[in-house]
């Protein structure tokens, strides 16, 4: 039993990790239709901030983790003021390459800056706590803390504040929204600096208990398309309750299954749903 | 400009094609050659799915890989010659491509993009973990060169060029047939408009399903050749990356036209050749390029002479009306660039 309560905490960490980086990319997709190949690299690009601002300037590991969110929240804000608003009314196979062409371009500023090979973050939180027999790494209970209470906070912004409900509002509906008279520029923006600043807080919070690298960020976006996927595109609790799915499908299916395919599993899941149910498991309607 | 597109554009390409191996002495540009025409045969088959059906398949990659590993394997484990390997891996990505595209087409575009994209990373990583039948990471090699008719044998890089050509010629001309047929234009119909085309009686389904088996017929065949003539294969094939290389190619040349993969590759093979120290970097390079393309050059080399050479038929239909219109060159597209 505490085996298995164990792995429950390890798909609890996988997923709120993952749920975090899909929200970002769930939000994007709500607000412009794009799938944000590109997120991924935030995701990567963030971890990198956070080293380089704690190994190479020594500060403080929350200090970093906000520094990481600014650079890669005005990152995000840039790539769609040059990239995503002028491609908005081409057809839809453009974004998609362009948000590709951003990848690439990332992932290789990155190689070319640190080179290929990993890197190790630091933590100050290196203890183990344990109660009645489970053992639990301090980092890994606070990505659980760390992630649920984000999640808490974003879901206030976009239910009880102005601001937060004209994101929801253009998700649901663009010409309502202009309507009543949202600034659509202003909207876009803002929901690319939230989402990559999730991203970057992600990576942060993620990096330490695994490793950085320029590739890090291939499996974590692959697993939150699977996730939106599952939990139906532009949908806020879709991205959390898919994040936690594929998180204890993950881990369970490591321990129970083998750890060789563990990384295989979310896209078994996801071809399996998509077999069964195209629409998804919580949308309506066909795509 | 006249004679730069169309069929003297398109022989004039085949001429340089078939010279070029007199024209060297530097048996490492035949290679060089080999490896273009492998990723062009690739990229030509992406562009059916892609350019001419709209569905952005981000596998592609992937499936040349299953084509390459096929032979490898059956080569390799089986001791198959490699022609009954070739004609197999012919028939495992058909089927693998036919039974992913039934699954996958049932998703539209970006749910496509994004299943596909899983798809590729299932093949890459299945490669990579069933070491006994793939080797894994150290990859398969000692493969023969592939076995010849009579006179000729593949032993010679030159004959492996010319290998390698054939099946890009070919490729190229059964995809101008399939383009220009009935079936190819109702790709394009369904890539216009799905639901046009599902008012105007085209079975979606069926058609985007045959579209897309297609298109990995053309990457199986291309995986197999690299199989055969670059000797060595590892899961480095099956990375998403090397769709990605594909699409800038595609994207370079002029999505969506017959001739656009192709001149795209070649350009930038040539291009990263005689820019050595891009090898490593390119892409910081290639992703802004990427950008770029799509948001003020969408239409690619080829597509963007095509469009010049329409408007100027239309010009000129407009200017003499009692002339039958002149007819737009939606043809055959090549070019010298």
């Amino acid at each position: 039993m505490s085996v298995f309560i164990q792995q429950f905490l390890n798909g609890m960490v996988l997923g709120s990790i993952y749920g975090l980086v899909a929200l970002g990319l769930t939000l994007v997709y709500g607000i412009l239709h794009v799938p944000n190949f590109a997120h991924g690299a935030f995701y990567m690009v963030g971890a990198y901030v956070s080293f380089t601002l704690m190994n190479a300037m020594g500060v403080n590991y929350w200090v970093a983790m906000a520094g990481a969110a600014a650079v890669v929240a005005v990152l995000s804000v840039l790539s769609e003021r040059l990239v995503f608003n002028p491609l908005r009314h081409a057809p839809p196979i453009h974004d998609k390459i362009a948000a590709i062409g951003i990848l690439l371009f990332l992932e290789a500023g990155v190689q070319a800056i640190y080179g290929a090979d990993f890197h190790r973050m630091p933590t100050p939180y290196n203890g183990a706590v344990s109660f009645g027999g489970i053992f639990m790494q301090e980092q890994r209970l606070l990505i659980i803390i760390g992630a649920l209470s984000l999640m808490a906070l974003l879901h206030l912004f976009l239910k009880r504040t102005m601001v937060g409900s004209t994101i929801i509002a253009m998700a649901q509906d663009r010409e309502g929204a202009f309507l009543v008279g949202i600034d659509s520029n202003k909207v876009a923006m803002m929901t690319f600096a939230i989402a990559g600043a999730l991203a970057a807080v992600a990576a942060t919070l993620y990096a330490p208990i695994n490793l950085v690298s320029p590739a890090m960020g291939h499996l974590v976006i692959m697993k939150a398309f699977v996730i939106i996927i599952v939990g139906g595109m532009g949908s806020i609790p879709g991205a959390i309750i898919g994040g936690m799915i594929i998180g204890f499908a993950e881990a369970l299916g490591a321990f129970y299954i083998s750890t060789d395919y563990k990384d295989i599993i979310a896209f078994a899941l996801l071809v399996v749903i998509l077999s069964i149910r195209p629409e998804g498991l919580f949308t309506k309607g066909t795509r | 400009m006249k004679y730069v597109i169309g069929k003297p554009g398109a022989i004039a390409l085949f001429v340089l094609a078939l010279v070029f191996p007199l024209l060297t002495s530097n048996q490492y540009h035949l290679t060089v050659m080999v490896n273009a025409f492998v990723i062009a045969l690739a990229a030509c088959g992406l562009n059916l799915i892609t350019g001419y059906t709209g569905q952005l398949n981000l596998a592609h990659g992937g499936f040349m890989a299953i084509g390459a590993y096929t032979v490898g394997i059956l080569m390799t484990k089986a001791g198959w010659g490699f022609w009954p390997a070739f004609g197999a891996a012919i028939v495992i990505t058909g089927v693998t491509g036919f039974l992913a595209g039934i699954v996958s087409l049932r998703l539209k575009e970006h749910y496509f993009a994004i299943f596909t994209l899983a798809v590729g990373f299932i093949i890459l990583l299945i490669i990579e973990k069933w070491d006994s039948l793939t080797e894994g990471h150290n990859g398969i090699f000692g493969m023969d060169a592939p076995g010849g008719f009579g006179i000729i044998d593949f032993q010679e890089p030159i004959a492996q060029y010319y290998l390698a050509l054939f099946f890009l010629a070919l490729g190229i001309f059964l995809m101008w047939r399939i383009v220009n047929s009935l079936l190819g234009r109702t790709f394009v119909a369904i890539r216009n408009s799905e639901e046009l085309a599902e008012a105007l009686g085209i079975n979606l389904m069926r058609n985007k399903v045959l579209s897309f088996t297609l298109s990995t017929i053309y990457a199986g065949v291309a995986g197999a050749l690299y199989c055969g003539l670059i000797l060595f294969i590892d899961p480095g094939l099956a990375e998403v990356t090397k769709t990605f290389d594909m699409i800038t190619f595609m994207l370079i040349g002029g999505i969506g036209t017959l001739f656009g993969p192709i001149v795209g590759t070649m350009l930038i093979t040539w291009l990263t050749q005689s820019l050595q120290f891009l090898e490593d970097f390119r892409m910081i390079v290639f992703g802004p390029l990427l950008v770029l393309l799509v948001i003020f050059f969408p239409h690619g080399i080829v597509g963007y002479l095509r469009l010049r050479q329409m408007r100027k038929a239309m010009a000129a239909a407009s200017k003499a009306p009692a002339t039958p219109a002149a007819k737009p060159a939606n043809k055959e597209a090549g070019t010298n660039a």
